[in-house]
């Protein structure tokens, strides 16, 4: 509870003290190109492989002639955008952005640039963290977007290539009965584990003490600690938005 | 000038500042000395203010900067410069983008106008043509020389450093003790160093306090440290065999 009640206080001192609107600007664009253009290889790469292990897995266990060819697409589809656009690929900017994050501020932190920032008067929590938090919250989005695109053409070429299905049959799985509510949660989750991650992240890495060997633990804790609260606002996310 | 009075810290129960109070003079190089652990470093922190004294009051030029709000702490910190013990230096900019660094946050100037002043502050340190290199790229003395450069951009009134010396070389450290002490002439400015190298108490040293586990026990300038009749401070000045060569001489 401490720690909690700490990283509440830490998420106040972002909002207070805060630079100019050109600073964080340019702050925001650097970050986001750290963040998003650094990570869109990864990120597409390992959608497309979830998407056609997806689309091959579904192929396997549908063994029985009495349901239609699409209905694998059509489940591809809403694993994909419900559950691993959003979720797993939030595991994996967790360990890659995540990390970065907590590594560079403890690193900051432990050779005083911290310090120097705060000794310049400027707010050193605000100034570092802020433009992460807002550069995830833009970033993320559009890597889940393009996960979800990516993954839904993995399934799609694993499913033509390997014969499971045909490509007709698997555009039509993609838009039967299709709800676009489910973009809109994907969205949602999107946002939220976006905010979680950086701001986990950076507390972990902003409030480190010691040596190069505490970096490494507040960067294993950040990672630890982000995936745990993305995988349980997961699941009341799922209990909150599925009440309509 | 700056004022500290009664300044107090303890950490997890253990005093490590025991009430100090004194006064740091402007136009001067006021050092801080004491062995390791005595509490330098920590009362540097409480006067810039990167640590809270758990009582006590520091004045800025009779602005009271202990109890001060948000603003005018902000305020006061903007008129201080201060050189970190490993330089402190931004890794993911340039020299000049860390030079420059202070400008582009405080002020309003145009590029041109940084541009020039953080050409002048490297040239007054003695670094040309590392404009463009990144921290990684220079040696420690230079690290050191682009923090003072760093430090003095913004015009400061207040300029500190903590342990100016640590792991540079003898030349080094007195080229940079020197600079430390040229600037705070030149500037007009209150500089307090922490160091535990008697070469700089002897080179710049102005006005000494001198801090023994967590308490001052002395204060006066580096012409009558040799001669204080401390018994601590003697144990600390002659602990090497030039001083006390020096001593057996005089």
């Amino acid at each position: 509870m401490k720690g909690f009640g700490q990283y509440v206080i830490f998420l106040g001192t972002l909002l207070v003290r805060r630079e100019s609107f050109k600073t964080y600007y340019s702050l925001v664009v650097e970050e986001s190109l750290q963040i998003g253009v650094k990570s869109a290889t990864l990120f597409a790469l390992v959608a497309t492989f979830i998407g056609a292990v997806t689309t091959v897995q579904t192929a396997y266990n549908m063994i029985t002639p009495f349901i239609p060819k699409y209905i694998i697409a059509n489940v591809v589809r809403e694993m994909v955008v419900l559950e691993l656009a959003p979720t797993i690929m939030a595991i994996i900017f967790a360990g890659k952005i995540g990390s970065s994050m907590a590594g560079g501020l403890g690193t900051m932190r432990i050779t005083e640039q911290v310090d120097a920032l705060e000794v310049m008067g400027i707010n050193s929590a605000s100034y570092l963290v802020l433009p992460k938090i807002i550069a995830s919250l833009i970033m993320y989005p559009l890597l889940v977007i393009v996960a979800g695109i990516c993954a839904l053409l993995g399934g799609y070429l694993v499913g033509k290539i390997g014969g499971f299905i045909s490509g007709e049959d698997f555009i039509l799985g993609l838009r039967f009965s299709f709800d676009s509510y489910s973009i809109t949660f994907a969205l949602i989750k999107a946002f939220a584990f976006a905010f979680l991650i950086s701001s986990i992240s950076s507390f972990k890495g902003y409030y480190t003490q010691g040596g190069a060997l505490e970096v490494g633990q507040a960067t294993t804790a950040a990672v630890t600690s982000s995936i745990i609260s993305v995988l349980v606002a997961d699941y009341l996310l799922a209990q909150l938005l599925y009440v309509r | 000038m700056i004022k500290i009075k009664n300044i107090t810290k303890s950490f997890s129960g253990k005093s490590v500042i025991k009430g100090i109070s004194g006064e740091f003079d402007k136009g001067k190089t006021n050092l801080i000395i004491g062995s390791s652990g005595t509490g330098k470093s920590v009362l540097l922190k409480c006067i810039v203010g990167l640590i809270s004294p758990d009582a006590g009051n520091v004045f800025y030029d009779l602005r009271n900067f202990t109890e001060a709000d948000k603003d005018v702490k902000s305020e006061i910190r903007r008129e201080i410069g201060m050189l970190f013990q490993g330089g402190a230096l931004f890794d993911s900019k340039s020299v000049e983008k860390n030079v420059m660094f202070p400008l582009d946050v405080l002020t309003t100037m145009s590029y041109e106008q940084k541009l020039e002043r953080v050409n002048f502050c490297l040239q007054r340190v003695g670094l040309e043509n590392v404009n463009k290199k990144m921290p990684s790229e220079i040696s420690g003395g230079m690290k050191k020389r682009v923090g003072i450069a760093r430090a003095i951009v913004n015009n400061p009134n207040y300029l500190f450093c903590d342990e100016p010396n640590s792991g540079l070389d003898p030349q080094t450290s007195i080229v940079i003790d020197d600079l430390i002490g040229e600037i705070t002439h030149e500037f007009n400015i209150t500089t307090v160093v922490v160091t535990h190298d008697m070469n700089s108490v002897m080179g710049i040293g102005e006005k000494i306090m001198f801090l023994y586990k967590g308490d001052k026990l002395w204060e006066g300038s580096s012409a009558e440290i040799m001669h204080s009749g401390v018994k601590e401070l003697d144990d600390f000045v002659f602990s090497n065999k030039v001083m006390q060569s020096l001593r057996s001489q005089s």
